[in-house]
């Protein structure tokens, strides 16, 4: 066997053991814990008070924004990283290119920050502006 | 060579594992002394069989699935935060000759790895359909995506200086000089960077206990909670082994102690600031988390891999 296929070959040992370990501590806590039944047993815990509605809530679509900007920012590690390993033979032109590709991602970053993508609560200035306008001072 | 390769696997597992037992009494003990407090001190010399006891206890409680949860989604949640860490550990070269698969990938492999570690908190928290645990997952994902995209970047440094992915030939690369003195930008954003996707003080704010009860894990009981918490300890033990890897030198030290010794010296130094941080720094407020990562450390990230480009092609020429 090839020593690439080796270290391939371990891997495959050491993922397998790995998730049988773990299986088998879950299991044996199966097997092993206690079981009991009360009247509150099967309520979620909320800090005692009684839950009221499904916990499928709708959440601040901040969340689904930041998730957005992960997907352009980590597409765009995938060509840094092949650009980093490969400096050395790619020389000046590789550099150049990369240094366009990073002009168009700063931008990006420039834009995203000044819309306010990345504040994430309202600033308190911002409101005490708000303030002082209303009340005309 | 199969059966030295089998018994560096074993030897791997069993001591990283351990290791990260170990670290749920010395933690308790060294937040105990910065605090002028005993802690656990009852069970064995110095209580150092604390953890025994405490395994013990959480394997005959009672294994707990909610009726009103995900169930099969519930019970795969907690084997994923643990198989992911655990996972990593096996690209890593602790000594010469001791790393249980040498993958030419490896860097990639890790991150690929820490990657699927938000699955994990995002997957348990849904199916545990409690309220609390729903807005720690939703966090806990959202710091880790953020906290993940400059991770890769910021040891992208490393790779141009190293010119390999190959964790070996990373600490071979450092035979003159240590990364964290021309990387040093890399290893402080990777240091910060590590810190939030290990989910340690000050950046556990998907289980902030004053206000989410125990986040994305409330609802597990039992070795499943086990596994969160063996989780969050492999994690500290694994960044603090890629830090000193990526920017120590690894296990290259003076010569009149063995490799391995110089790699658990290093690790343990960077595993007590872990500690030493959760027993000294505050919780920032969670805008300010996310408004850090984007505006100041991506930004840093890019810099650096820029400059050091540069700087590698201009000593070329």
């Amino acid at each position: 066997m090839s020593d690439y296929n080796l270290s391939l070959f371990y891997l495959l040992i050491y993922s397998t053991t790995v998730v049988i370990l773990v299986a088998g501590m879950i299991i044996l806590s199966y097997l092993l814990g206690g079981r009991h039944r009360e009247p509150a047993t099967g309520e979620p815990y909320e800090s005692g008070i009684l839950s009221t509605g499904s916990a499928r809530l709708r959440f601040s679509a901040q969340f689904y924004v930041i998730a957005m900007f992960f997907v352009i920012f980590d597409l765009e590690t995938v060509f840094l990283v092949s650009w980093a390993i490969s400096v050395r033979e790619t020389g000046w032109g590789g550099f150049a290119v990369i240094l366009v590709f990073l002009a168009f991602l700063l931008s990006v970053l420039v834009y995203e920050w000044r819309i306010g993508a990345f504040d994430y609560a309202v600033s308190g200035r911002e409101i005490l502006k708000s303030i002082r306008k209303a009340k005309g001072i | 060579m199969t059966v030295m390769g089998l018994v560096v696997i074993a030897g791997v597992l069993a001591a990283v594992i351990s290791c990260a037992a170990f670290l749920v009494w010395f933690e308790r003990r060294l937040l105990a002394f910065f605090q002028e407090r005993y802690g656990p001190n009852r069970v064995g010399p110095f209580g150092v069989f604390q953890v025994v006891a405490d395994i013990i206890k959480l394997f005959f409680k009672e294994d707990w699935v909610p009726p009103f949860s995900d169930r099969a989604v519930f019970v795969i949640a907690p084997v994923f935060v643990v198989a992911s860490v655990l996972m990593s550990f096996a690209v890593i070269s602790f000594a010469p000759g001791i790393c249980a698969a040498d993958l030419d990938v490896g860097l990639l492999f890790f991150l690929a790895m820490s990657s699927l570690g938000v699955y994990s908190i995002v997957l348990g928290g849904w199916a545990s359909n409690n309220k609390y645990s729903l807005l720690g997952a939703l966090r806990g994902a959202a710091q880790m995506i953020t906290y993940e995209v400059f991770m890769g970047i910021s040891l992208m440094g490393v790779v141009i200086m190293a010119d390999s992915f190959n964790l070996k030939k990373i600490v071979e690369a450092q035979e003159h000089l240590w990364f964290c003195v021309p990387q040093f930008l890399g290893f402080a954003i990777f240091f910060i960077a590590g810190v939030a996707e290990a989910r340690r003080i000050p950046f556990d704010l998907p289980e902030a206990e004053s206000e989410l009860v125990a986040g994305y894990h409330s609802e597990f009981s039992s070795m499943k909670f086990g596994m969160f918490f063996l989780g969050e300890y492999l994690g500290v033990t694994l960044i603090s082994s890629l830090i000193v890897v990526f920017f120590f030198g690894g296990w290259l030290g003076p010569a009149f102690l063995p490799p391995i010794a110089w790699f658990l010296i290093k690790t343990f130094f960077f595993i007590i600031v872990f500690i030493l941080m959760r027993g000294s720094l505050p919780r920032p407020r969670y805008d300010q988390l996310m408004g850090y990562g984007w505006k100041v450390l991506l930004p840093l990230a890019l810099l650096n891999l820029f400059v050091t480009g540069a700087v590698v092609l201009v000593w070329q020429n």
